[in-house]
Order: structure tokens, then C-alpha cells, then sequence
């Protein structure tokens, strides 16, 4: 078994909203060891960025409450010192617009150098080696040039490649990535996917990917947790999520890609009603207003996240979901 | 009132149009669209799909002459919109509609969905009662699925799959022919885009409408269009049926846009073999000589460097690529 690398129970992440509090994430548990990759889906308003900025704690105007720990180092309400040790040097993070994590004044060699220097005390050269050494891991083309550039010069593609180089110069355990190719092309995209499942395997670094694309996920992620209005409602390894979801939503999900091969709906499987209003969720389950197979009592009580029954002789031990349903899931959601 | 149609089959025909932007620096300009040619067939629908800087946007702006052209002819309803005035242009918008990406921005904030969806018809047909323009909206309102309530409300109300049906609605007020659709579910939330791709489906059906589908993303377009356009910096790479496209691309960079998309099956993902397509799209303002595709190809040869390849048909579609009999 795999050391944990990050034990977060029971998070609560709250704002002060117009009409009351928002609770953007309401009682989310994760576990996190050395080399896992664990994907994170969900749409507008699930909770997934504020999930990640947590466990980087920059939930600016946020009450978080609940527990998460690195190595065993609680860091609720821990103090900023603790966190600027851990923030870029142990937890990194992709951001999904790199020209929102770069500076726009400062040369690329400038800013791939501060946070080694800072962390690791190396001198000006050991540090500058360092970043060449990173930008021809990330398959930076001329990256002696490169170091001299500002981002401006450069294209979207090298751009977010410069941003992993940054996340990754200080060998963290963890890389967060929020969308870390939404703002790509589709060519580009692939590319970005590739270099990240292969750092994942020169590293061992763990990579957390939250994405609403389950295209996306697919390509880098080994376990799976999909969230809804600020919870997860499913989580299980990659294969068993795509091929035996439990949850509507879930499945809904999967169900409205359209296939690139083999035959195409006449009408493309929908969920519908609208997205979550974080601020007048039901007392129930937040899904029931949209789901097919809403009873009663989702209506009355969040179901809380349980294992999955599977059939005898199935590995069920890590598939969870929120759900009272437990017949098959043959209608739309 | 509404002046009938021409009765011809032919929606919308593109002839070597190009769009050029004045750059300082730079005495060709930044060639955005370049000599582009294409016809719509009444009723088609009709995806153009490319990356950033390939043109698309530029392209479907063009034909609703929001930026300028610098040659070409854009054939609709028997005349050719290039050469249209003012006034004679702002009676065409009646039958020319667009819808866009971000429907937020698209819409005025200080207007009420109700004032937003009834401006097309105070402009369009003044002589309507108010009971009768109501009526209009209402009907249009229910069509796109929003209710009565969402009537008084104003944009930022409103999620951006909600926003979209607003943009429809008033985009189909006075039953346009022809509709521009900008990346019109790019922006949405999974579960939205698909309510509203059938939205925009079941409209076309209904209407008869013509489409013209700008998307960055193949399986969106798979599902809308009858027929698919790939653009690469400006220029056609590829025309061809919806059926050839994916079952049997020719382009080398159709193929590998189709191989670019993530497979949701984390088994197949990981299996595939192919290496995704190196490199980026190419500064629009210094374009590759000959094709504009062979710095990222991995078919180019010498001759791809000095010739540019024209369109020619290669099977049942239609393709730029002096390799394409190889490489099918």
C-alpha cells in the first residue's frame, strides 16, 4: 500500500452569499498517495475548482472547515507559513489559462528560477540549469532561447507546457491541474494530455485533474470521482465509472457524448432542467430535480455515499455513490 | 409581407473568398480567410471545423459582413451580399441570422428578455398590434423552452444554456432562411450542450433552415451537419458528407484532428497507439509557402513546399492534399 500523501475528511468550504450561506463544497472526503492519479468531474457550480484551491489554501473569503491533511500535517487553520512551505514546492498547480499563472513582464527563465531558488536555496546557475533541464523534459524546443522570451512570444501550447515545467521544477508530490486544457486547441490538447501521463510515469508525482470533459479524465486518470452541487455523488477506478456507472448523473454524463464511430442517435440522450443553484438547492438530494428516477425520498434526505452493492465476485471496495436507486439505469437520466 | 424565396436549390454560395486584416509590418496583412469556395444546398447544414486562427469565426463574419471582404462573391437569395448598401444589406438581415459563442455577451444587459426577443419585430414588421407582438414572442419563447416568467427577467438571470435559448429565440423571430451558428454549445455546461444541439436540430428540421455550424469540436459537428468543412489557416483542407468525413478522412489533418479527441473509455484511451499531431497552427501573418499544412504534416514532401494544392475530388469528397490518393 502507498504511503497517503493527503487525507482530506469531511470538507466544508462556505460563503457568505446574498440570500445565505453558499456551500460550495459540503462534506467532501479524498484519499491521495504517492503516484495516484484521481480525476475530478464536474460542471459549473459542482465545487471542483473551489475543491482544489483548498487543498492549496486560497479559498480567499471562504469559511473551510473539516480536515486535510498532508502527511499527517493538519492544515485547517494552519498558519501561512505552513502553507507557503507546501504551496509550489510539495502541491503545485496547472492553471487552466497559463497567461493567468504567468507574468507577462518577466522573461520565462525569471520565473521558472524563483521558486526553486526560494524553496530549495539553489544559487542563480544551479537554478538556471535546473529550469533547462525542465523545459527539455516538457519538450521545449530550443529552450536556452526560450529562457530569454516573455510569454507573449510564445504560443498557447508552449505556454501551459512552461506552466507544468513550473509546477513540476521542484519535484512536489502532488500537481493539481483545473482544466489544464480547456483553453487549447484539440491537436495541442493531446499533446498536453501525452506529456502529463508521462511525467506521471517518469515521477511518480500524484496528479489531481478536475475536468467537466470525461474525454479528458479518461486520458490521464486512474480513479474517478464526479461531483454535483458541491459533493460527491460517485466515485470508482476509471474503467469501472465508464462502464458501470451507478449513479444518473453520472450516467447521463457519459451518455451525451456523441460517438465519434458507429451509429448516432437521431436525438442526442439529454439531462434535463438546468444546472444547480448553489444558493435554493432542495432539501434532498440536489440531482432529484433533473433525475428520471427521483422517489420520495430523495426529495426529503441527501443520500449520503455509500459502497456499491456489485454482484458477487466484483472488486467493489472503492465504488461509492450517492444514490438511493439501486435498479438499472435503461432510462435517460 | 415576407418577400418569398427564390426558388432555387442552392442556400448560399461562397466564391473565392478571402478576408484580409491590415497589419503594421506586414504587407500582405494577416490573410484570415484565403480564397475560400463552397456552396449550401437549401436546408443543409453545413460544419466548419478548425483550430484557433484557422479562420472560421472570421469566416462566418464575413458572410454576415460584420468584418469586411477583400474578394470574392457571397451569393445569397440570387445576389451577392458583398455588393449590397446599407439599407439593402439591413432588409437582408431579416432572412440571414447569427447566433453566438458566448450568448451572455450577445445579449444587452439593460434590455428585458422581452424587449430582446421583440426587437427583430418592431424593426422588421412595425405594422403588428402590440397584442400581436406579444403573441409572436410568446409563441417563439415556448418553442426555444422558456416560460412566460422568463419574459420580465434580464440576461444576467439567466445560466448561459438558458442565455443560449434567449439568442435563438430572437435569431428565429422573423423565420430566418439562413443561420449562422458561431460555436453556439462550445461554451456549455455537458449536460446543456446536448439539450440544446437538439434544440438547434429540431429547429432546423422545422424551419427548413439553412446552417451554417462553426464548431472547434468534431463530435458536436457529427452529430448537427449534414456535411463538414475543415479549415487550416485560412484555406479549405477538406469537404466532404458527415459519412466519408469520419468513416474515411482524406486529409491528413482531418485525420488527425479525429485522433486528437479524447476517447471517454480509459482502456481504448490508454491503447491507442497514434502520436498526436506535433507542433502548433502557424502565425496566420507569415503562412507556410505551398501547402499551409506541411510544417505539421507527416506526409510532406518537396512538392508541398512549392505548390499549393488545389481542391480536387479524391472519392466521394473533396480535398487539398497532394498525397491524399496515398494516404486514404
Amino acid at each position: 500500500m502507498n504511503e497517503p500523501l493527503l487525507t482530506v475528511r469531511d470538507l466544508r468550504i462556505t460563503y457568505r452569499g446574498e440570500t445565505g450561506p453558499l456551500h460550495v463544497v459540503d462534506g467532501v472526503d479524498l484519499d491521495l498517495a504517492a503516484g495516484d492519479s484521481l480525476g475530478i468531474v464536474g460542471e459549473s457550480g459542482s465545487g471542483k475548482t473551489q475543491l482544489l484551491l483548498a487543498l492549496l489554501g486560497l479559498n480567499a473569503g471562504a469559511r473551510v472547515a473539516g480536515s486535510i491533511r498532508y502527511r499527517g500535517e493538519e492544515l485547517i487553520a494552519a498558519p501561512d507559513a505552513s502553507w507557503r512551505r507546501l504551496r509550489g514546492a510539495r502541491i503545485a498547480m496547472i492553471f487552466q489559462d497559463p497567461m493567468t499563472a504567468l507574468n507577462p513582464y518577466l522573461p520565462i527563465g525569471t520565473q521558472l528560477t524563483e521558486g526553486v531558488r526560494r524553496h530549495r536555496s539553489l544559487s542563480r546557475a544551479a537554478a538556471w540549469q535546473r529550469a533547462l533541464e525542465m523545459l527539455d523534459a516538457v519538450h521545449i524546443s530550443e529552450p536556452r532561447r526560450r529562457m530569454h522570451q516573455h510569454p507573449h512570444e510564445l504560443s498557447g501550447g508552449m505556454r501551459q507546457r512552461i506552466v507544468i515545467a513550473m509546477a513540476m521544477i521542484c519535484e512536489p508530490d502532488i500537481i493539481l491541474a483545473d482544466e489544464p486544457t480547456t483553453a487549447l486547441d484539440v491537436t495541442v490538447q493531446a499533446q498536453i494530455l501525452t506529456l502529463l501521463r508521462e511525467l506521471r510515469t517518469r515521477t511518480r508525482v500524484a496528479v489531481v485533474l478536475v475536468s467537466h470533459d470525461l474525454g479528458v479524465i479518461a486520458e490521464v486518470a486512474d480513479r474517478v470521482a464526479v461531483m454535483y452541487a458541491g459533493r460527491i455523488v460517485e466515485q470508482a477506478d476509471a474503467p469501472t465509472l465508464y462502464t458501470a456507472a451507478r449513479h444518473p448523473y453520472t450516467e447521463g454524463l457519459r451518455r451525451s457524448i456523441v460517438p465519434l464511430e458507429g451509429a448516432l442517435p437521431l436525438r442526442l440522450p439529454t439531462i434535463g432542467g438546468l444546472p444547480p443553484n448553489l444558493a435554493a438547492l432542495p432539501p434532498g438530494c440536489a440531482f432529484a430535480p433533473r433525475c428520471a428516477y427521483a422517489w420520495e425520498r430523495c426529495t426529503t434526505t441527501p443520500p449520503p455515499l455509500v459502497v456499491v452493492s456489485e454482484p458477487a465476485g466484483a472488486p467493489a471496495d472503492e465504488h461509492r455513490k450517492a444514490c438511493y436507486y439501486e435498479g438499472p439505469l435503461g432510462l435517460a437520466p | 409581407m415576407t418577400t418569398t424565396a427564390p426558388a432555387t436549390t442552392t442556400a448560399l454560395a461562397v466564391e473565392h473568398l478571402s478576408v484580409r486584416f491590415a497589419v503594421a509590418g506586414y504587407p500582405q496583412g494577416l490573410r484570415a480567410v484565403d480564397d475560400v469556395s463552397f456552396s449550401m444546398a437549401r436546408g443543409e447544414t453545413l460544419g466548419v471545423v478548425g483550430e484557433s486562427g484557422s479562420g472560421k469565426s472570421t469566416l462566418a463574419r464575413a458572410i454576415m459582413r460584420l468584418v469586411p471582404a477583400n474578394a470574392g462573391r457571397i451569393v445569397f437569395r440570387d445576389v451577392d451580399l458583398l455588393t449590397l448598401h446599407k439599407a439593402e444589406l439591413r432588409a437582408m438581415r431579416e432572412h440571414l441570422q447569427i447566433i453566438f459563442q458566448d450568448p451572455l455577451a450577445s445579449l444587452d444587459p439593460r434590455m428585458s428578455v422581452a424587449e430582446i426577443i421583440a426587437e427583430p419585430l418592431r424593426e422588421f414588421r412595425p405594422r403588428l398590434t402590440r397584442a400581436e407582438r406579444r403573441e409572436r414572442v410568446l409563441a417563439c419563447l415556448g418553442r426555444v423552452g422558456l416560460l412566460p416568467e422568463h419574459l420580465q427577467r434580464y440576461p444576467h438571470e439567466f445560466s448561459g444554456g438558458q442565455a443560449q435559448r434567449i439568442g435563438i429565440a430572437r435569431a428565429l423571430m422573423l423565420q430566418p432562411e439562413f443561420l449562422v451558428c458561431d460555436e453556439p454549445i462550445s461554451a456549455l455546461d455537458a449536460s446543456i450542450k446536448s439539450q440544446i444541439a437538439n434544440l438547434l436540430k429540431d429547429l432546423q428540421q422545422e424551419f427548413q433552415l439553412s446552417v451554417l455550424f462553426i464548431a472547434h469540436d468534431l463530435a458536436s459537428v457529427r452529430f448537427s451537419c449534414d456535411r463538414i468543412l475543415v479549415l487550416y489557416l485560412g484555406r479549405i483542407m477538406e469537404i466532404a458528407s458527415r459519412a466519408n468525413l469520419f468513416a474515411s478522412p482524406h486529409h491528413p489533418y482531418t485525420r488527425a484532428l479525429l485522433q486528437a479527441v479524447p476517447i471517454a473509455d480509459p482502456v481504448r484511451a490508454r491503447a491507442r497507439t497514434t502520436t498526436p499531431l506535433s507542433g502548433e497552427i502557424p502565425s496566420p501573418l507569415s503562412p507556410p509557402s505551398g501547402c499551409v499544412f506541411r510544417t505539421r504534416c507527416p506526409l510532406a514532401v518537396a512538392r508541398c513546399a512549392a505548390e499549393v494544392p488545389s481542391l480536387r475530388r479524391v472519392g466521394d469528397s473533396d480535398v487539398a492534399c497532394h498525397r491524399a490518393e496515398e494516404s486514404g
